[in-house]
């Protein structure tokens, strides 16, 4: 990547107030995002996913939160070290956000329409008929029907899949630069899931964004990211092309993951497991965090967390035994032609 | 340390929340020490609360009386720590009868559809009425007594406890494990006893502190309107309707009483929002 | 073979109901609309569908936990409504469920100890010790350690409380358990332990799973058939093999297509089905997945499609199921 990145986050760590002292939900995560290219975030509950979304909008309730170290650039500005104003300027306008529960992310009280023109009108000066015409086209392009009627429609009569396709408008209102989606599709069936993860492919290639998509769905992954970055226990296990992390997944946990998801060309059999359960947040384990779980740990795993090593061009793996796969564990899944 | 590991191993979680609830914990001292004081009273009271020493009468507040005295020299201490005990018994009593017949009509409201509407619009009727007027028409109707005032306040405050019981047995039915158990071959006694009940005790115990406030708070109404006790047995209510003629010369006569109500209704409140928050934040509790 | 489940043309329709002062029946929901199947000793049927098609109504009328508004649920030759209730609560012992949630399965208010047991009290069972047992190797069968018998579930991550939940639905011995979306609120990692936890189970005690979900690729993992359901009806039924073989109804065929692929090699654009699901109030007249169907005609719209056998242990509710075949099926020698 020679252009300057659109989002580049360097060595984020984002702390948390609790009942045992400040624990870090997020600890030492990089990435950059290139206009025009989808990154997508997976991983399981507590592994810093949505932390790490909330963190580059600066969503996060302050206290309990507090981001601890590390920079967000975007478009080469730090957003950290920008006046709150600003951020909120971007806020919803070069940078939009969509969430995982459309019910909630909408305010019941106020009309469909009414929703899309504030967010219009908060950063663009526009007249309101203005605002109105621009908010039913970006209506009618995220696939509602009758978008001029269904602008006066509360959240509650519009289905599921119709309310997220809300939720993508209002960010798109805008022509944001940057999307973050949080599990966008996670709430709703698989057909709507899949309407909606065409309609984003489509709106991406047609606006050139660039979309960071949260998501604990591996197939999710596979359908839409161009690349990808492995987060387990709060930090980056691996990140890697789309193509590369699938027919040659590294870290033992993303083995685990793509085993463990049943697929649709799978054979039947007992699924790859990973033993165990998922660490909680302030664990607070000195090493690896997935070090518990794995078959191939030794004692330098559990003494410091793992370096970021480059396996391959745009491949990185925090793991120090990367190229030794254990026997007992996941293989990696066969490669369709 | 080891007083640490005590109170780690010997109270719950739930227990230590509380303990660290300022308004909890202030509640619980306040309303503490009257009750403390109530229990106590033969023994923080030199002389009876119906002793009298006419010559002593309407004295201040002081070295001689700490309360002051009344129109017949009765100590107004001794008054108002034995006047706790009928008020508090009041309460008591009112809020034993809240749980029970609260929980069976909440219960049987919330499990059996076929009951609820009956039953709400019962409740309805009753609630319809402001509290302390319904309170004063039934006490007049059974004649004053204080067993007439405990029938009134608790037909006054059990739809109310019986309709926020009601509206939690409608969530917690609904959940998997009462199916689960539903699955087992369970019968609905057992479900309600076992399954139901447990899961909503957190406000049914937040509305019975409040019931517990509301119900001194009515005893002294009622009292006062010369619908409760006897006048020979104090209550903090009788105290006031006595003082309340020599109101411009002899303030602390109602004052004292008045001042013995607020600090134990005040202490049941704090106490209640305390276990509230800290046993169920989401709650909202009818305030009556 | 003979059943141990079946379902006999079962209804269930909810009323509802409008008006404060003077409430009356508006119309039905009709959640579950004509529903037959069976479910063979020991073995998995999956039943999948998107959300509100009435595949969790189906599950609680198999169990009884619901009462039917038309048809019969027959448990091992057994008519369940024609229980006394006391024979019902006795009859519960064969057939237990597994739920989605694992916070709101287990009451939270009990100990592990008497959720396992749960199931045993309330047949009178009052042993102490046997039951104490049980309950250990109950723990144990499950991948969960006996001394934790004394906690709460709060105590347990997701995965284990799952598995608690799986304890107390093996403690009566049952024959059938439904699973209703037992997996879907699991983490990846964690969905694959349960899911081959329950496959093992299964292999042990012969238990028969009605499996309940949503997501077609675990629905096909774990079942022996599978049943498909669109707006309270069964829209296709066949064995995994032969459903994946010939996909025959076209809502099958858009389910399958909108799974996300599992490698980003298979990535193709495909077609989507467009549009909501109808309301189970009004559902469209005729077959009711013809508004949304890319292959609809005028016949579609005005006669309902019976689910009827197209090839041997395949059976689907449309009119034009022949055309998707991938070759005309050869007459029998």
């Amino acid at each position: 990547m020679t252009a300057a990145p659109l989002l580049q986050v360097e060595g984020l760590t984002t702390l948390f107030r609790t009942g045992r002292g400040e624990v870090a939900a997020v600890e030492d995560v990089s990435f950059a995002l290139a206009a025009g290219e989808v990154l997508g975030i997976v991983g399981e509950s507590g592994s810093g996913k949505s932390v790490t979304a909330l963190s580059v909008m600066g969503l996060l309730p302050e206290p309990p939160a507090r981001i601890g170290a590390g920079r967000i650039r975007f478009e080469g500005r730090d957003l950290l070290a920008m006046p709150a104003r600003e951020r909120r300027a971007l806020r919803g306008a070069a940078m939009g956000m969509v969430f995982q529960e459309p019910m909630t992310s909408l305010n019941p009280v106020f009309t469909v329409g009414d929703q899309i023109v504030e967010t219009i009108r908060t950063h663009d000066r526009l007249p309101l008929s203005a605002a109105r015409d621009r908010a039913v086209a970006t209506l009618a392009r995220v696939g509602i029907p009758s978008p001029a009627r269904r602008m006066q429609d509360y959240p509650h009569q519009l289905s599921g899949g119709m309310r997220q396709r809300v939720m993508i408008a209002i960010a798109l209102a805008c022509a944001p630069r940057l999307l973050l989606a949080d599990e966008p599709t996670t709430a709703l069936d698989v057909t709507i899931q899949a309407q909606l993860l065409d309609l984003m492919r489509d709106l991406q290639t047609e606006r050139g964004m660039g979309i960071v998509l949260i998501t604990h769905n591996m197939g999710v992954i596979a359908e839409f990211a161009d690349r990808v970055l492995v987060m387990y226990a709060g930090r980056v296990a691996e990140e890697a092309p789309v193509e590369a992390l699938f027919d040659a997944p590294r870290h033992p946990y993303t083995v685990g993951l793509i085993g463990a998801t049943p697929t649709l060309e799978g054979t039947g059999g007992a699924l790859v497991t990973i033993p165990g359960t998922l660490p909680r947040l302030g664990d607070g384990l000195p090493g690896c965090g997935f070090a518990p779980r794995c078959l191939r740990a030794t004692a330098a795993c559990r003494a410091a967390p793992p370096p970021m090593v480059e396996v391959a061009p745009g491949h990185r793996v925090a793991c120090l035994h990367w190229d030794r796969p254990t026997p007992g564990e996941a293989r990696a899944p066969r490669v369709p032609a | 340390m080891t007083a640490l590991v005590l109170r780690q191993g010997l109270l719950g979680p739930t227990a230590r929340r509380l303990l660290r609830h300022p308004s909890f914990v202030l509640g619980a001292v306040l309303f503490g020490t009257v009750v403390v004081l109530a229990l106590a009273a033969p023994w923080v009271t030199e002389v009876g609360p119906n002793r009298m020493a006419v010559r002593l009468r309407f004295q201040p507040p002081g070295e001689m009386f700490l309360l002051g005295s009344d129109n017949l020299g009765r100590s107004m201490w001794s008054r108002v720590v034995w006047g706790a005990r009928l008020s508090l018994l009041i309460g008591a009593w009112v809020v034993a009868l809240n749980a029970v017949f609260g929980i069976l009509l909440g219960l049987l409201a919330g499990y059996f559809p076929r009951l609820d509407g009956p039953l709400m619009r019962l409740a309805d009727a009753l609630m319809a009425f402001p509290a302390v007027l319904l309170a004063i028409g039934i006490a007049a109707a059974l004649g004053p007594s204080v067993t007439t005032v405990i029938i009134a306040l608790a037909v006054v405050y059990i739809p109310r406890t019986a309709r926020i019981l009601r509206a939690s047995v409608l969530v917690v039915r609904e959940l998997d494990f009462v199916q689960a158990a539903r699955a087992a071959g369970a019968t609905d006694g057992r479900i309600l006893r076992r399954h139901i009940l447990p899961n909503c005790m957190a406000p049914l115990i937040v509305q019975l502190s409040f019931v517990f406030a509301y119900a001194i708070l009515s005893e002294a109404v009622l009292s006062f309107l010369g619908l409760g006790a006897a006048p020979t047995e104090p209550s903090w209510g009788i105290l006031i309707a006595e003082g309340r003629s020599y109101i411009r010369e002899a303030w602390w006569l109602t004052f004292m009483p008045g001042a013995a109500i607020a600090v134990a209704v005040l202490g049941l409140n704090l106490l209640g929002d305390g276990l509230r928050d800290v046993l169920d934040p989401r709650l909202t509790v009818e305030r009556t | 073979m003979t059943a141990l489940l079946a379902l006999e043309a079962v209804e269930k329709h909810f009323p509802v109901v409008e008006g404060v002062l003077r409430p009356r029946v508006v119309g039905h929901v009709r959640a579950v609309d004509g529903v037959s199947l069976a479910l063979n000793p020991g073995e998995t049927l999956g039943l999948v569908g998107e959300s509100g098609c009435g595949k969790s109504t189906v599950g609680r009328l198999a169990l009884r936990l619901l009462a039917p508004t038309g048809g019969r649920v027959v448990l091992d030759g057994t008519d369940l409504a024609a229980l006394a209730p006391a024979e019902l609560r006795r009859l519960r012992q064969r057939m237990q469920i597994v739920f989605q949630d694992p916070m709101a399965a287990l009451n939270p208010r009990m100990t592990v100890e008497e959720i396992i047991l749960e199931p045993l009290h309330v047949q009178g069972r009052r042993d102490r010790q046997a039951l104490r047992d049980r309950a250990a190797e109950l723990m144990e069968r499950v991948g969960l350690s006996p001394e934790h018998l004394r906690r709460h579930p709060h105590e347990f991550s997701g995965g284990q409380r799952q598995r608690i939940g799986i304890a107390r639905a093996l403690a009566p011995g049952p024959r059938l358990i439904v699973c209703d979306e037992a997996v879907s609120a699991l983490d990846v990692s964690v969905q694959a332990q349960i899911v081959n936890l329950l496959a093992e189970l299964q292999r042990e005690f012969g238990l028969a799973y009605l499996f309940i979900g949503h997501d077609l690729a675990v629905v096909k993992h774990v079942s022996d058939r599978i049943a498909v359901m669109y707006l309270g009806q069964i829209v296709e039924i066949a064995t995994k093999a032969e459903l994946f073989a010939r996909t025959l109804h076209p809502y099958t065929r858009a389910l399958v297509a909108a799974i996300p692929v599992a490698h980003p090699r298979l990535r193709r654009p495909r077609a989507r089905l467009t549009g909501d699901v109808p309301s189970a109030m009004a559902p469209p007249p005729g077959c009711r997945f013809h508004p949304r169907c890319p292959h609809a005609e005028a016949r579609c719209s005005a006669e309902a499609p019976a689910l009827r056998p197209v090839l041997p242990g395949h059976a689907v509710a449309c009119h034009f199921a022949e055309r998707f075949l991938p070759s005309p099926p050869r007459p029998n020698p």
